[in-house]
């Protein structure tokens, strides 16, 4: 029986991996891809906790946080296709300016 | 969960987490993190809550990273040369994420209840899940439909050629 | 012990399913042959020996086909070339363990339920895998560097993402019906009697759904008339167009698993799966009266030749439908999906909801 505080440690080591991505990459998909990553760590520590608790309230809250995420990916990639036709890039840095 | 398989299904979780961020090619990031998904899935299920890991598997690892790909292939994005910040941003990045596991971890208390409480019959199945979601989160459920609504018409709207 | 239990439940069935596979494979030559009006490839000979007619072609197909050069295109991507068939047919294989095939085998005290995996969402697993599926054409077709490749593929993943919809609605149906998402308890449920004679299995109750469920299962693993992704009179092979030898080998497994798996799940759903008509776990108890007491191993026998023939009938029944239809254009494909199925499998999903509404004894 693994004790909470591993998979609290596991959460917040897989949070700090999409943190890092989200800062270091260029690429916008793959800095949505890191940020599925840190949605997913929170899962993890949500379902851990209610597993702990003995409660489903942490497994409803994972089943909107999947919902709400996967209706974010979906708008977040249309306005990656929108910026891609207006621009030619995905490089965060070139999309960085609100100029034409 | 045993320890071992704990350890073995973390592992591979890291890594796979690891290959997404660290990738310079977004397909093969998109399927590090298709592996990565699925170890999460693996979680769930060891953690009792069955639906919520198969239900992982078939909106995220079936669904949402199969648009991540179409995306991809519809940029047609390659392996790209400027994939990251320079190094000296990055092991910026890198000191304040360690500083931000440390914070995250050093806030932890004892957990209150005992380890292992007993868990009540039928706990993750689906209908414990419907009772709770349908009872107590009544109202999140029917703003989360409308919030699909408007996230459908929103990625129509905006993916969709002009003229 | 339980491992060992578990672990040959496992194998039973996967060996089960490679032989129906195979049998799958024999059928495509003779029945094509026959709708055809010809005899079929009986031209291989074994050294010398070709009596055995299409047998002899097909243990000569396989070995064809491991034999061959794994030739990847240059330029393509190899560690993904390499990956896609694996990812093909994974999914495929592994739905299998949650597919009851028989009902229990009391073996001394141990009561074994004739079920791999004893899943409580069993049927939201087979819905999960079958999305999994997926990632083998897309990143075939992508990992190829071939444009006609990358088409099939996109084509072939848009077309099971669109019909995976309209099967997880129909499959609503049937969770409405039977109440619960295990598998082995749904076929369970269809043996009871209706009226005291009717064995209640799900199509006495599904109809809509099974014919909507049918249809998509079929666009899912891209048999005619749903074939437009591996269309060979225009895209050479589609999707796997750049593979040879084994990895070719696998994406033909993949569809012909895919074949067994829609079979596997009409039957579990809306046939009884193993259920024998008026055969319960101590013998038959016919409904006119009489009784036959048989003992677990026999029941058990028949529940499984019952399975199995019921298999054998849907691996035939899609391959007649494959070689009597022509293939869908790509727009009429889409169309059906969406316009046609979808709406068909909500309207189902409101019929059977009215339906329990008003006459659902079956309500505990």
């Amino acid at each position: 029986m693994t004790p909470l505080g591993w998979y609290m440690g596991l959460s917040a080591l897989l949070f700090a991996i999409g943190v890092f991505g989200v800062l270091v990459r260029r690429n916008v998909i793959v800095i949505f891809m890191a940020i599925e990553i840190m949605l997913n760590a929170v899962n993890l520590a949500f379902v851990a906790i209610a597993r702990h608790q003995g409660s489903m309230d942490g497994q409803v809250i994972v089943f909107f946080v999947m919902t709400v995420a996967a209706a974010e990916a979906a708008v977040g990639l249309a306005i990656i296709i929108a910026m891609f036709r207006n621009r030619e890039t995905t490089n965060a840095d070139e999309l960085a300016t609100l100029r034409w | 969960m045993s320890p071992i398989a704990f350890f073995v299904v973390a592992a591979l979780a890291v890594a796979s987490a690891l290959g997404v961020v660290l990738n310079r090619n977004p397909v093969h990031g998109a399927c590090a993190l298709v592996a990565h998904l699925f170890l999460l899935a693996v979680f769930f299920v060891g953690l009792d809550a069955q639906l919520v890991g198969v239900l992982q598997v078939i909106v995220y690892a079936g669904a949402v990273v199969v648009l991540f790909l179409f995306v991809i292939m519809l940029l047609n994005l390659q392996a790209d040369v400027r994939s990251m910040v320079g190094a000296p941003l990055v092991f910026a990045a890198a000191a304040c994420v360690g500083a931000l596991v440390t914070l995250i971890l050093g806030g932890l208390r004892e957990p209150g209840a005992a380890a292992g409480t007993a868990l009540a019959q039928g706990y993750g199945e689906t209908q414990e899940l419907a009772r709770v979601l349908f009872t107590r989160y009544a109202l999140p459920f029917e703003l989360t439909s409308l919030l699909l609504l408007v996230a459908i018409v929103g990625a129509v709207a905006l993916a969709r050629k002009r003229g | 012990m339980e491992l060992a239990i578990v672990a040959a439940k496992a194998l039973f069935i996967l060996l089960l399913i490679l032989q129906v596979m195979a049998l799958g494979v024999f059928f495509e030559r003779k029945v094509s042959a026959l709708i055809q009006d010809r005899i079929g490839a009986n031209r291989a000979s074994i050294l010398g020996f070709a009596g055995l007619g299409i047998i002899n072609t097909l243990v000569a197909d396989p070995v064809k086909f491991l034999l061959k050069e794994d030739i990847v295109p240059a330029g393509a991507d190899r560690v993904l070339h390499f990956l896609a068939p694996c990812l093909a047919v994974i999914p495929l294989l592994v739905t299998f363990s949650v597919v009851p095939f028989g009902d229990v085998l009391v073996i001394g005290e141990r009561v074994i339920n004739l079920q791999a995996a004893e899943l409580n969402a069993g049927l939201l697993y087979v819905l999960a895998m079958a999305s999994l599926g997926v990632y083998g054409v897309i990143i075939a077709g992508w990992a190829s560097n071939n444009r006609w490749s990358l088409m099939g593929g996109v084509r072939g993943s848009a077309q099971m993402i669109s019909y995976e919809i309209a099967m997880g609605l129909a499959l609503v149906g049937v969770v409405l019906t039977w109440e619960t998402l295990d598998l082995q308890a749904i076929v369970r449920a269809q043996g009871e009697l209706l009226w005291g004679w009717i064995p209640a299995w799900g199509i006495l109750y599904q109809p809509l759904g099974f014919v909507i469920f049918a249809v998509a299962g079929i666009a899912e693993s891209k048999r005619i008339p749903f074939d437009l992704p591996e269309s060979e009179s225009e895209l050479v092979s589609g999707y796997f167009t750049e593979y040879s030898g084994s990895k070719h080998l696998m994406f033909m497994m993949a569809d012909f698993v895919e074949v067994v798996l829609v079979a596997v799940l009409v039957t579990t759903l809306f046939f009884g799966g193993w259920q024998v008509p008026w055969l319960a776990r101590d013998g038959f108890h016919l409904p006119w009266g009489g009784s036959v007491l048989l003992p677990s191993i026999a029941v058990a026998a028949l529940q499984v030749t019952s399975f199995a023939l019921k298999l054998v009938f849907f691996t035939w029944l899609q391959i007649v439908v494959r070689w009597t239809l022509p293939r869908f254009r790509y727009d009429q494909l889409m169309k059906l999906g969406w316009k046609g199925l979808l709406p068909l499998a909500l309207v189902n999903v409101v019929l059977t909801a009215l339906a329990i509404l008003l006459w659902g004894e079956r309500v505990a």
